[in-house]
């Protein structure tokens, strides 16, 4: 299985905000999270991306502590925290429905974790208007939650958890519930408030495209299992297998059979040059994404793309303003291509023979087993 | 058929349509009310400012405070007194037994739920006065809660006709009373809530004072309303399991009327018990009522 995560290559494990070894949880018959192991830099704006019952949210619950492991080890700077109880931890969570208490004003919501740890009430008051106010809500103290929008309710609850120093701040889908105006703001607040605070934000979501703006290292999982951990740009260009090819981006997915090290063969005999890494005969993917292909007459293909093209007739085209969206039918499935649209750019119309071709290291091999989608 | 096209003129003669399509719909209750509810309640106020004539009848012309003078009487406010001690008793003994019930009841299975609710509301099967003729067989002298403290050692009971057993009865017969709106405010609660509380550092404890009794605090308040209300003005279960021995309110009430013939000070009785229950819904709305 090409599910190799790369949980080794954070510096050591003594600075990492929080280690994951060999962590597992069922509920009953159910394995939630499935042996993962996975490190978190301090500082860092970590993402755990999948689909809604991959294990994301069971994960991150087992950080704060309102779920214990099955099985495994979860250190938070190095201190074992897993069957420590939330109000032991150095962490705070913004809930998904942010869940403020409904029977105190923002001031006694924000103000709830000091008092909790022994401050004064003129102490906790202080505080929490200071960071009321980073979180541009000064003036809105004596409002019950009710009394806000949903925008003003997700800074509330970020500052809440904000204003108790957690040394990592999680947040379950955030910005869930957020119009989609409001969620791009707030994605770009959220960014320049975690710079400023240099603590490790942990933030699950199912939206791969916030998890690419926001994040300096991406999870990805899927069925309780992690299958890879990397930066925006290597989930998108080189995922490890078919899933992650297909949740990260838009691409074009074409079954082949690997010939030799170079070489993989297409459902239709085709033989296009792509290197990888897999033994002849193997059953795998090659993942092309739309942007990296570029479209032509059938007799034009530059030469040094011989190898990696392929020909077929236009079905489909959506004019997006900047880009040209064709489906190109070729032999035996539709493949997406997007070209960018200048006013000197020729347009194929639908029924036009066309070539395709691409940069032989645009494209990418994945294995085909296990996940498909 | 033809589209019409919603003005604010056409809207507004909806609304009154659907205004006076409701009044209508309610008449028939509004009418049943006024007529046996509103206006005894009426007469019994108006009764409790008229004199007793010699022969036990009631001048009505006479407008006077003599009814309200007497309940200043060191026999009626004992009696006052004594009522509210049991009825707090009572109330207290309810919420501290029905809390925890209902926060069990609340975090069960939905089909666990359901089937305690049943038995929560069995008793209700049959009748109340029955129940309390069979309270009085448990706690006489023969009975099995005798014959019980006996068999290991702790002699006779003997709290039959005490007002032991007279908080024993009410606790019974009213327990179900907390337990129902207890329960609605619990199970309504928002769990995520106590998952927050205890991540911001609260413990168990805490998180409990601070965030999940503030939350039920509706369902508390309803409750101990509902039980306070009719234990104070109870008559079966003191008449029946206290023996009548010690008077409160409600049999007061009831020897006013039917046996000294003084309806004035019946009605007087009957007055201000209902002023104190009409203050306690008041605060109910006002604290309670605020967080639904």
């Amino acid at each position: 299985m090409g599910e190799e995560n790369e949980a080794g290559d954070v510096a050591s494990s003594a600075d990492a905000a929080v280690t994951i070894t060999g962590v597992t949880k069922r509920f009953g018959d159910v394995v939630a999270v499935d042996n993962v192991n996975l490190e978190i830099a301090d500082g860092e704006f970590f993402a755990m991306l999948g689909p809604s019952g991959c294990g994301k949210t069971t994960t991150l619950r087992m950080i704060a502590g309102l779920e214990f492991p099955t099985e495994g080890s979860l250190k938070i700077f190095g201190d074992e925290v897993g069957t420590l109880p939330p109000n032991k931890r150095p962490v705070n969570t913004v809930f998904q429905n942010y869940a403020l208490f409904p029977h105190m004003n923002v001031l006694d919501n924000v103000a709830f974790g000091l008092k909790m740890q022994g401050a004064s009430k003129s102490e906790a008051a202080s505080a929490a208007s200071e960071m009321i106010s980073l979180v541009q809500l000064g003036g809105m103290e004596k409002r019950k939650p009710s009394q806000l929008s949903g925008g003003q309710q997700q800074r509330v609850a970020l500052a809440r958890a904000l204003v108790n120093k957690p040394k990592v701040l999680l947040l379950d889908e955030p910005l869930g519930a957020l119009d989609l105006k409001l969620r791009q703001e707030m994605q770009t607040e959220l960014k320049s408030l975690q710079r400023e605070l240099g603590v490790s934000f942990v933030f699950v979501t199912h939206d791969q495209e916030e998890a690419l703006t926001m994040s300096d290292r991406i999870a990805v999982m899927h069925e309780g299992k992690l299958l890879q951990v990397g930066s925006a740009e290597e989930l998108y260009d080189r995922p490890v297998n078919r899933f992650v090819a297909d949740f990260i981006g838009q691409t074009n997915l074409i079954d082949a059979t690997v010939a030799d090290a170079d070489m993989i063969v297409l459902a239709n005999g085709t033989k296009i040059m792509a290197p990888n890494p897999h033994l002849a005969g193997t059953k795998v993917a090659m993942s092309l994404r739309p942007e990296s292909i570029s479209i032509g007459a059938s007799d034009d293909i530059p030469e040094e793309f011989q190898a990696t093209s392929l020909q077929g007739e236009v079905s489909n085209v959506v004019y997006l303003g900047h880009s040209h969206v064709y489906t190109v039918e070729v032999d035996w499935m539709p493949l997406e291509v997007r070209t960018n649209a200048t006013p000197t750019s020729q347009v194929y119309k639908p029924g036009s023979q066309v070539a395709i071709w691409w940069d032989r290291r645009s494209d990418w091999v994945v294995p085909d087993e296990g996940f498909s989608s | 058929m033809t589209t019409v096209l919603a003005t604010p003129e056409l809207e507004a003669t909806n609304e009154r349509q659907k205004r006076r399509r409701g009044f209508f719909l309610a008449l028939p209750a509004y009418i049943y009310l006024s007529l046996f509810f509103a206006l005894p309640l009426l007469i019994v106020v108006v009764y409790s400012f008229a004199t007793r004539t010699r022969s036990g009848g009631t001048a009505l012309e006479e407008w006077n405070l003599e009814s309200y003078r007497k309940l200043g009487e060191p026999i009626v406010t004992d009696i006052l007194l004594r009522s509210l001690t049991l009825a707090i008793i009572t109330t207290v003994i309810c919420l501290v037994l029905a809390y925890p019930f209902s926060y069990f009841l609340a975090t069960r299975r939905e089909l666990t739920r359901n089937i305690m609710l049943v038995f929560v509301m069995i008793p209700f099967w049959s009748n109340f006065l029955v129940r309390n003729y069979a309270w009085r067989v448990l706690l006489g002298n023969d009975g099995p809660v005798s014959q019980l403290t006996e068999g290991i050692g702790l002699g006779e009971t003997t709290i039959l006709f005490t007002p032991t057993a007279i908080v024993l009865g009410l606790v019974y017969g009213f327990l179900p009373f907390m337990i129902l709106p207890m329960y609605a405010a619990i199970e309504r609660m928002d769990w995520s809530l106590l998952e927050a509380s205890r991540d911001l550092g609260a413990s168990g404890f805490q998180t409990f004072r601070k965030v999940t009794f503030p939350l039920s605090l509706p369902g508390v308040i309803a409750g101990s309303i509902l039980v306070f209300i009719p234990s104070l003005g109870a008559y079966v279960t003191p008449q029946i399991l206290g023996g009548g021995k010690k008077t409160m309110l409600g049999s007061y009430i009831v020897t006013q009327f039917l046996t000294a013939r003084n309806w004035p000070v019946g009605a007087a009785v009957s007055t201000v018990l209902m002023f104190v229950m009409l203050m306690a819904t008041l605060i109910y709305f006002r604290k309670g009522g605020r967080t639904l």
